[in-house]
């Protein structure tokens, strides 16, 4: 088993190097700094903008090997990621965006995961009830729908509810209220306030897949022979359902844990800007919209790293509950 | 258990007696296998709804603009200038824009636009998948590693930075090039999907057969395995149209996909997003649509998975 | 119901009544899976069912259990000393289940829950009856293990199912069915899934918990010669309905009800090499689309009008019951003298040269084939490596058949796919028709495919499902640039040789009955005008009214082409019944070699002694006469064989020699040598043992 973590650990590893190689390179292909000192009024000297764009490692003139060489040492030496095409220390920025988006991603998936999973099984048990019905439509609605308009409508949504109750009890914007004086409690308070829309546009999604996919991973398992076996030495289907079946219904989910954080990641990246959290994927739409090369290279690593600490644990929790792969 | 077997199985069992003399015309009993499909299909009322809002999205989107100027006279690029941000009225059935742009006119265009984009998405996102898998699981060894690792790396690239990344360069080209970057990164799970079950099916005995008989390996992949996978990969491209427009309608929503002056689903909310709460009609129509569309494809990719193959209930929304 | 109680020794065991099962909303409407199924079981009785798939029989026994999806609608009766069962909530049943009657199920890699050890699963069985901590539990399990055999049994407690092998499962499977003392055993195909030396032992193993528990036994199987062997009485089922019963020996031997003597006329018998089979036409009714009449009727040689109008009910007759309208005059298999179901004329087997004059069409010489072991998860390294096939030799004359027969595992599989690659063995030699396989090139290998062609065990997935039966067969054809108007008129040649109508080139597989797929098979491998066809298990995926055509096809093919056959089979009635020579392979090795009539009637190897007594045949009196020779455990692993002689760990000979005979066996591997004129055999003391009685 050690070794099947180990395998799959280095082949991650190698894949996070590849993938972040990769990104630096189209994204310098692709992208063009320069346009960050065009236009400007009065027009800055040719050759200051050259030396600042070699400056921060993103002149197209200078030769692209080198500069990932540079850029990709900088990192793994002395975990140095580099400047914005502004001159800001990348470094400066990356721990409270990475903070405010793994808040985001965590609680979303852990409670999408949980939910999904509880309500898939539920699905399965009362299959064609009306709480399958309910589940599974619920489901479709919010596997079809864009995490942009759930977004969207969740704000309807609050705006109403704030309406109602007469004062602010969900907000929509940033991560805290600015500025606030409101003690320990106070700021929990508003920090759950501000937290509850952008999880709730994550975990939707998250549940809907989960439930719908637990769902069939139950169905699978309650037609099969060990479950008539259970029974057969005298559990209940019930218990049967909960002790044989259950437990191994939840072998796939392992999988599509690891391959969830994928799709999780864009979604954050919808929900961090339309509430306007100051997290990695707002950072990454803003990067490219200002031509940032290094800040790409910076929030694709960081994604990568995501996905494979997401997928290594995945093999962990897939090896824990499947005796089959423990060789 | 020999008892609730495939009733698909079952009945073509029965289809014919052990006599080769009695009349049963081929063409009555292949109609039957297909007609029990339809039948099964058919059963869902969910399903015969949704092929009914998306028979409707489709009319509407290539001939409601025709009909529509016919009856008002604008189209997707004209503008009002008598009627700015006006709510939905005879006149301008979803209202106007800003700029006394006709709102049902460019919703008509944009899903329009993202129905091609789907389309066209899903099928050549799936006919990758389907020969990528199909060779990685036949030949195995080296090619095999070779695919399925560029398959892992593709995974872990996160595609939406990539195509971010890469469309707005070639705005020039138009939405072809975006078609083929979202196909680009939409095939690596169907692929695993159908590289696993070439492994199963190259084991089959038939595939083994044709080798035997000098078949070559082309020959085996195109006309043995993917032939023997088209369920699953008709059930796959159906999701992946739901998947591709709302890929699309993402990165248009960033500004990264279709760009201005045309339009599509994704950049009529976006730009109707601002005002969401004031204007709701420059928002809810497209939004609407654009939901309404999704969920009937997979609703309808759902009934297919059930109709086609009722043995196996791999998972709901593949992806 | 007072009048019951009073007498409780009148009162039966297990009592099933009228029983029937209904599965609403199928394609066709509901499908009535079984319809009408009566017995009463006495403690310690063995109750055989007999049927084939889809005749309800698994079905009836989930209903006496309880265990059919809710949506089943039972009727009739079952009752446990007097008490109904039907109609009772699941937690009553529950209570039942497992502990007054246990199953025993077909598949025990399916039927265990993967993710807990075996130990915790008999624990839990006993801890769900019985108030009983959890550590005596444990420890009650693991005498259970060893009760039925498991080697070490406190530490493989602690293993999970996919870490044992089928056999080892089937004795888990029977070690949890008995943990409660259960008064009622139901066993569902329990040995359909294993070899037929397992087989015996888990047979054997039934045989003992029965003694043991004194449980009345209701045994469910396809096979006539082990309910021959075990049952009481027995239970033939067709299109879910019971059409004749009665107790084991009169029923085997006058059988009253036309299916049964169709199914006992067409199993090849071990005893009986030279006999002619007799198919049942047809294949067995969709129970949804019932017609009017017999189910019986459409296949029945003898029906009369009123077959197809009256179905005939279970009535009595001289020794049991039959459900025939026809029962009284059938007398001996026949009505007035005419057989029910009359022999088919096959080709008569010409005078062929003797076999040393007849050119070999394929020689195969000290053939090896190794698989490497490997190890480490980054960087893969060979540590080691098993010789699947290890130095195997034997030759195919022209018009003959060989039958290679062994346990899975075996090699045979491996030896034959070596074959049909038609590439070079890593080591030894394959020569095809005088070609040597080495020396080929592209193009020769591709030319040398004509001469030997290939018909597999399933016939469901040895035809691609999307094709048309025309393409399937014209695919060799094709793939020789036969020209278009020679193809059509082939595949309808071919056709008709196997018995279909040209008509059928357009229709799909799915169109076609198990037994008629098998002969599309045929037909393609035919296609190329090979001289040598391999076999491999051909006839094993067809229910045995259905297996008996395609074996006549075959006998009559090989006669009338003048094939040469490389026949791979686990049956070992079937290989009796077609194969001139026959070779047995254990763990990669040949073991023995000879006539079949040699090999079948005085072998020399205790290898193959021993598999040939663990064929049950299907006749009461000759199969309980029999003296059975089991072999020990299971097949070792092959990458760590016993030294000196493969077989030791399990020879039943070698227990009985002695120390110094036994060193002999320990230290030298033995050389497959003529023993007696005709019979190579690979051990140190071979003697000849009569097993098959004559």
């Amino acid at each position: 088993m050690g070794r099947f973590l180990l395998k799959r650990l280095a082949n991650y590893v190698v894949l996070v190097v590849v993938a972040t190689t990769l990104a630096y390179i189209v994204a310098s292909l692709a992208l063009n700094p320069r346009s960050t000192y065009e236009g400007r009024n009065p027009p800055p000297p040719a050759a200051v903008v050259e030396q600042q764009l070699t400056a921060y490692g993103v002149n197209d003139k200078d030769p692209l090997l080198g500069r990932y060489a540079d850029w990709i040492g900088g990192v793994v030496l002395h975990g140095d990621f580099g400047q914005t095409v502004r001159g800001q220390d990348i470094n400066d920025q990356l721990g409270s965006r990475a903070l405010v988006s793994l808040r985001l991603l965590v609680l979303g998936s852990i409670i999408g995961a949980v939910v999904g999973v509880l309500a898939g099984v539920v699905s399965a048990i009362k299959k064609y009830k009306v709480t399958d019905r309910a589940i599974t439509a619920y489901s479709f609605f919010f596997i079809a729908t864009p995490v942009f308009f759930t977004a969207v409508l969740l704000k309807f949504g609050a705006l109403s509810v704030n309406d109602a109750v007469g004062s602010t009890v969900l907000y929509y914007t940033g991560y805290e209220t600015p500025n606030l004086q409101a003690g320990f409690w106070g700021h929990v308070a508003d920090q759950v306030g501000h937290l509850i829309l952008p999880t709730l546009s994550i975990a939707l999604g998250q549940i809907a897949y989960f439930s719908r996919y637990q769902r069939n991973a139950m169905l699978d398992v309650m037609n099969s022979d060990f479950l008539r076996t259970a029974e057969a030495k005298g559990l209940t289907r019930r218990k049967a359902l909960y002790k044989h079946g259950l437990r191994t219904a939840l072998i796939p989910m392992a999988t599509l844990l690891a391959y969830s954080f994928g799709t999780l990641a864009v979604g954050a990246t919808f929900t961090e800007k339309i509430f306007g959290w100051h997290g990695m994927g707002e950072w990454l739409v803003d990067s490219i919209t200002s031509q940032d090369i290094n800040v790409v290279a910076t929030v694709t690593l960081f994604t990568a790293v995501f996905i494979l600490i997401s997928g290594f644990l995945a093999d962990v929790i897939y090896a824990v509950l499947d005796p089959r792969v423990r060789v | 258990m020999s008892a609730p077997a495939d009733p698909l199985v079952v009945a073509d069992d029965a289809a014919v007696s052990d006599h080769p003399g009695q009349k049963a015309p081929s063409a009555v009993v292949v109609r039957g296998r297909r007609s029990l499909v339809l039948r099964r299909f058919r059963r869902r009322r969910g399903a015969m709804v949704a092929l009914g809002v998306l028979v409707l999205m489709f009319v509407g989107a290539f001939l409601g603009p025709v009909i529509y100027q016919a009856i008002t006279g604008w189209t997707y690029s004209t503008q009002d200038y008598t009627a700015f941000l006006q709510p939905p009225s005879p006149d301008h059935w979803f209202g106007t824009t800003q700029i006394g742009q006709d709102v049902f006119a460019q919703t008509m265009r944009g899903l329009q636009k993202s129905l091609i984009i789907g389309l066209l998405v899903a099928l050549i996102s799936t006919g990758l998948a389907a020969v990528v898998g199909a060779c990685a699981g036949y030949f195995g060894g080296w090619v095999d590693r070779a695919l399925m690792w560029g398959v892992d790396l593709l995974l872990v690239i996160p595609s939406f930075l990539v195509v971010a990344i890469i469309s707005p360069a070639f705005q020039s080209a138009g939405w072809l090039v975006l078609v083929f970057l979202i196909a680009i990164f939409a095939w690596m799970i169907t692929a695993r999907i159908v590289r696993g079950m070439t492994l199963s099916l190259k084991e089959r005995e038939f595939v083994l057969a044709a080798r035997y008989s000098g078949v070559s390996s082309a020959g085996i992949i195109f006309r043995h395995l993917i032939p023997n996978m088209s369920s699953l990969l008709i059930i796959d491209a159906t999701i992946a149209v739901a998947t591709a427009i709302i890929a699309e309608t993402g990165l248009s929503y960033f500004g990264f996909g279709v760009q201005p002056p045309d339009v599509s689903l994704g950049n009529l909310i976006a730009s109707g997003t601002r005002s969401a709460f004031t204007f709701p009609w420059l928002f809810l129509f497209a939004g609407g649509l654009l939901v309404a569309t999704t969920l009937a494809v997979s609703v309808i990719g759902d009934a297919l998975r059930d109709a086609l193959d009722p043995a196996s209930s791999r998972a709901g929304g593949t992806k | 119901m007072s009048d019951v109680g009073d007498d409780v020794s009148q009162v039966p065991l297990l009592s099933v009544r009228d029983l029937g099962v209904v599965f609403p909303g199928g394609e066709d409407g509901d499908v009535p899976a079984v319809r009408g199924v009566a017995y009463d079981l006495a403690p310690g009785e063995v109750l055989g069912i007999v049927g084939e798939s889809g005749s309800g029989k698994s079905v009836s026994s989930l209903a006496v259990m309880g265990l059919l999806p809710r949506n089943a609608r039972v009727t009739g009766s079952v009752r446990l000393r007097g008490v109904e069962l039907l109609g009772r909530p699941d937690g009553e049943l529950a209570r039942i289940r497992g502990n007054d009657i246990a199953m025993v199920f077909q598949d025990p890699l399916s039927a265990l829950t993967p993710v807990y050890t075996v130990g915790d699963q008999i624990a839990e069985t006993i801890r769900i009856h019985q108030r009983l901590a959890a550590g005596p539990a444990t420890q009650r399990a693991v005498e259970l293990l060893d009760s039925v055999g498991i080697p070490n049994a406190a530490q493989r407690a602690k293993a999970f199912p996919h870490e044992f092998s089928g056999g080892m499962r089937q004795r888990v499977m029977i070690a949890m069915a008995i943990a409660n003392d259960p008064d009622v055993l139901i066993a569902d195909e329990p040995t359909t899934a294993l070899d037929v030396t397992i087989q015996a032992q888990v047979l054997e193993l039934l045989e003992t918990a029965r003694q043991l528990t004194n449980a009345a036994t209701v045994m469910i199987t396809h096979d006539l010669g082990v309910v021959a062997g075990i049952a009481d009485r027995v239970l033939v089922m067709y299109a879910g309905k019971a059409v004749e019963q009665g107790p084991v020996g009169p029923v085997y031997a006058a059988p009253r009800m036309p299916y049964t003597i169709g199914l006992l006329g067409s199993v090849p018998r071990l005893d009986r090499p030279g006999q002619t089979l007799t198919p049942i036409s047809g294949s067995p009714p969709n129970v949804s689309r019932l017609e009017p009449g017999c189910p019986f009727a459409s296949r029945c040689p003898v029906v009369l009008p009123v077959c197809r109008e009256v179905e005939p009910e279970l009535t009595p007759t001289a020794v049991g019951s039959a459900a025939c309208h026809r029962a009284d005059e059938i007398v001996d298999g026949s009505i007035d003298g005419v057989p029910v179901f009359p022999p088919p004329v096959l080709a008569q087997a010409r005078g062929l040269v003797a076999r040393t004059e007849r050119p070999a069409v394929l020689e195969v010489r000290e053939v090896t084939k190794r698989f490497d072991i490997t190890r480490g998860a980054v960087m893969r390294r060979k540590v080691g490596s098993v010789s699947a096939v290890d130095g195997v030799s034997f030759d195919i004359r022209e018009g003959e058949a060989l039958g290679l027969v062994g346990e899975s595992g075996s090699g045979k599989t491996t030896t034959i796919m070596e074959v049909l690659s038609l590439q070079a063995p890593a080591e030894g030699s394959i020569v095809v028709h005088g070609k040597d396989v080495a020396g080929l090139g592209r193009r020769e290998r591709k030319e040398l495919r004509r001469d030997i062609q290939v018909v597999f065990q399933d016939p469901l997935s040895s035809l691609d499902p999307r094709l048309p039966v025309g393409d399937i067969i014209d695919e060799p054809l094709r793939s020789f640039d036969v020209p278009r108007a020679e193809r059509a008129a082939r595949v309808g040649e071919l056709l008709r040789l196997v018995g279909l109508a040209p008509e059928h080139a357009n229709r799909y597989p799915a169109d076609f009955s198990g037994g008629q797929r098998q002969r599309i098979g045929i037909a393609r491998a035919l296609a190329l005008e090979p001289k040598l066809l391999v076999l491999d298990e051909p006839v094993s995926a067809l229910d045995v009214s259905i297996q008996a055509g395609v074996l006549n096809l075959l006998e009559d093919l090989k006669v009338r082409l003048g094939l040469a056959y490389l026949f791979v089979a686990h049956d070992l009635s079937v290989v009796r019944h077609i194969a001139d020579r026959v070779a047995v392979m254990y763990l990669g090795r040949l073991v023995e070699v000879g006539d079949a009539d040699d090999i079948f009637e005085r072998p020399t190897h205790p290898y193959t002694q021993a598999l040939l007594s663990a064929v049950p045949i299907p006749d009461p009196v000759a199969e309980r006469q029999r003296e059975r020779i089991l072999v020990r455990g299971d097949l070792p692993d092959p990458a760590n064989l016993p030294s000196g002689c493969r077989f030791r760990s399990r020879c039943p000979l070698f227990v009985e020699l002695e120390p110094g005979q036994q060193q002999r066996c320990a230290e030298e591997d033995p050389a497959l040598v003529e023993h007696v004129p005709g019979l190579a055999s690979a051990c140190h003391f071979a003697r000849e043992r009569t097993v098959v009685p004559g």
